[in-house]
């Protein structure tokens, strides 16, 4: 009986913001002002609640919250292990194929202070030190504590059978701070996807082999639609 | 500079364009003499081919002379003539250094596109679609060449545009599909699809050593061409049934080659090429296979399917159980151009072939649009389309 009235509160919650939302937006469309877009903004997440049941954040943070802690990823580089350890191994050297990150600088004192950019565009900036350190195999690093970023990786550098290149291999641990809706935020800041993971290590291996990184962003083109020019088609872009 | 845009299924337009820039250290900006269309074009003009966008500059057969290089370009200078191939190849990774250049790992900046499709990606392109990489085509007045340190082969003079500037794709896709035949003395191999490309397969096949080459296609023209230049037997699928001839004109066995050089545009009559157009119409495929289907029945036991023809997606009612059945070997792929370029120039040179021989309708670049119309309808007798950048060639004319 509980579970009954329960039922129809929440029909009747999706019937109000479902309504609520089409006045706001029907208003808007009378009114056609840059105030009444916003009207009919702020009504968008009433109509998502009205027809899904679900606000729409609640869904992308859940989803966000789901993300897996760990990260891993591996390409074939034709060269050998010791050379791209040796590049790996300058820091600095990062930024060149990690586009989420601004810079790395290396400290007299054997730490890093590293500079990304969060999904949103704002910097982040952590500190990391060197954990394990052996020379044409592995590096793995961590964020020192207190850092706007809590986290720790590893690459490892196997040569490949046949003399076909080395594996490169690299883990991530993301292990954002707190716990539920915060939690949640704090991976949505994150920087790094498995698919950003996988595209850097893709131009690590450019970067070694062919030299340079492939691009076609700046390229001549004809009249692009506006769709055509708004979609996410990397190429590159630097 | 002026280049033929893409803007959606059958309207492609020359505009003004701003020019192309070096952007990597390894490219070189060449300005086009001459350029073609190619039948994969016409996939893309067809909306085929996922992943272009409006505004796309098309193109992938283009020659011309180099403007200016990269830091990293010592073998080019300024002044140099030069034909570029298609596939775009880094010369660095496993698969260039194996010889395998259109499998490329390093070409193609949206490689993970391809991935999604395919699970790994081959080589960029050139004006070939954002999956094959989004570069900027070839049918322009400049074009911007990626890794030109390993690509452009420089021409001499004493051969003229037309007689080289099928180097970039269709003499050695031609060429690559008879090669992957393995032709033995004594075999017989057959060509679907008398088009540019098949009939450079034929012309290949004979080099190569065939002893009997057959032709199908319905287009009566493209067939006198095969019967005339590459003195092939020829076949007109409207008017015969080509499983029924080419058994018959092998004494029963089959031909020992088959090479299909149609790909995923097929016409037909047979009732799975007309299942494949009701599922086209209705997005449920992206290919239509039948010549394909046709080529592995037709094959002899033991024999080899060579597949240069353009395929994109998804076939069904493909005859897998005749591919085992008859223990058939099947090769495919882009074209490995840069391994041909040099070996084919010299065949050029010695007048052992005259790629020239194919063309049949030459346009000024700014009538691009007019001529993608003709070369797809194949109106007036059209099997192959040069546009020259100069203006010359600026009335339609029919060799």
């Amino acid at each position: 009986m509980a579970q009954q009235s329960a039922s129809d509160r929440q029909q009747v919650e999706r019937w109000a913001a479902a309504l609520g939302g089409t006045v706001l937006a029907a208003y808007a469309l009378q009114r056609r002002s840059w105030r009444s877009l916003g009207v009919a903004l702020a009504g968008a997440p009433l109509v998502y609640r009205g027809a899904t049941g679900r606000w729409p954040a609640e869904r992308a943070l859940a989803e966000t919250a789901a993300r897996p802690a760990t990260i891993e990823a591996s390409v074939t580089v034709e060269r050998t292990p010791e050379e791209l350890y040796a590049f790996w191994r300058k820091l600095p050297n990062l930024p060149r194929f990690m586009h989420h990150l601004e810079s790395v600088d290396e400290e007299v004192d054997g730490t890093s202070r590293w500079v990304g950019r969060s999904p949103l565009g704002f910097p982040v900036e952590w500190r990391a030190e060197i954990v394990e350190d052996r020379a044409g195999q592995l590096l793995s690093w961590r964020s020192l504590p207190g850092s706007q970023v809590a986290t720790a990786g590893s690459v490892l550098f196997t040569a490949a059978t046949g003399g076909r290149g080395t594996a490169v291999r690299v883990t991530l641990h993301l292990s954002a701070p707190g716990a539920g809706l915060g939690r949640a935020v704090s991976r949505a800041l994150s920087p790094l996807t498995e698919h950003q993971v996988r595209e850097d290590l893709r131009r690590f291996k450019q970067l070694m082999e062919a030299g340079e990184i492939p691009r076609t962003d700046a390229q001549p083109a004809g009249k692009r639609s506006l769709l055509g020019a708004a979609l996410p088609l990397g190429e590159g872009r630097r | 500079m002026r280049a033929l845009c893409w803007h959606g299924r059958h309207d492609v337009r020359v505009e003004t364009v701003p020019d192309p820039e070096l952007l990597n250290p390894r490219d070189a900006i060449v300005r086009v003499t001459t350029t073609a269309i190619c039948g994969s074009d016409l996939h893309l003009y067809d909306g085929c081919i996922p992943t272009l966008k409006r505004g796309d500059i098309l193109g992938h057969e283009f020659m011309g002379e180099v403007v200016e290089v990269g830091p990293a370009v010592q073998n080019l200078k300024p002044g140099d003539r030069i034909v570029v191939p298609f596939t775009i190849a880094c010369g660095d990774c496993y698969f260039c250094r194996e010889g395998l250049w259109s499998l490329c790992d390093n070409s193609n900046p949206n490689a993970w596109m391809t991935e999604k499709l395919y699970g790994h990606a081959p080589a960029g392109l050139f004006g070939y679609s954002h999956m094959m990489g989004g570069y900027a085509g070839g049918q322009a007045e400049y074009v911007r060449v990626p890794f030109a340190d390993v690509g452009p082969l420089r021409v001499p003079d004493e051969l003229s545009d037309e007689q080289v500037l099928f180097l970039s794709d269709i003499f050695p896709t031609g060429y690559m599909a008879a090669e992957n035949c393995a032709i033995q003395p004594g075999d017989t191999v057959a060509v679907w699809g008398c088009g540019p490309v098949g009939q450079f397969a034929i012309q290949s096949a004979r080099l190569l050593g065939a002893e009997r080459v057959i032709a199908i296609d319905r287009i009566a023209e493209r067939l006198l061409l095969a019967r005339r230049w590459g003195g092939a037997e020829i076949l007109d699928y409207e008017q015969v049934d080509v499983l029924e001839a080419l058994r018959d004109m092998t004494g029963g066995r089959g031909p020992d080659a088959c090479i299909d050089a149609v790909g995923l545009e097929a016409h037909g009559h047979s009732l799975d090429a007309t299942f494949d157009k009701v599922k086209l119409t209705l997005r449920l495929t992206t290919d239509r296979a039948h010549a394909l289907r046709q080529a592995i029945q037709a094959c002899r036991k033991g024999g080899v399917l060579s597949i240069p023809g353009v395929y994109g997606g998804l076939i069904d009612k493909m005859p897998f159980g005749a591919i085992f059945g008859k223990g058939l070997t099947v090769k495919g792929g882009q074209t490995h151009v840069h391994r041909y370029l040099r070996p084919l120039l010299e065949r050029i040179a010695a007048g052992e072939i005259d790629p020239a021989k194919i063309v049949t309708h030459r346009f000024a670049l700014a009538d691009a649009a007019q001529a993608y119309e003709i070369f797809k309808h194949k109106h007036d007798g059209c099997i192959k389309v040069v546009l020259s950048t100069d203006g010359a060639g600026a009335t339609a004319s029919a060799s």
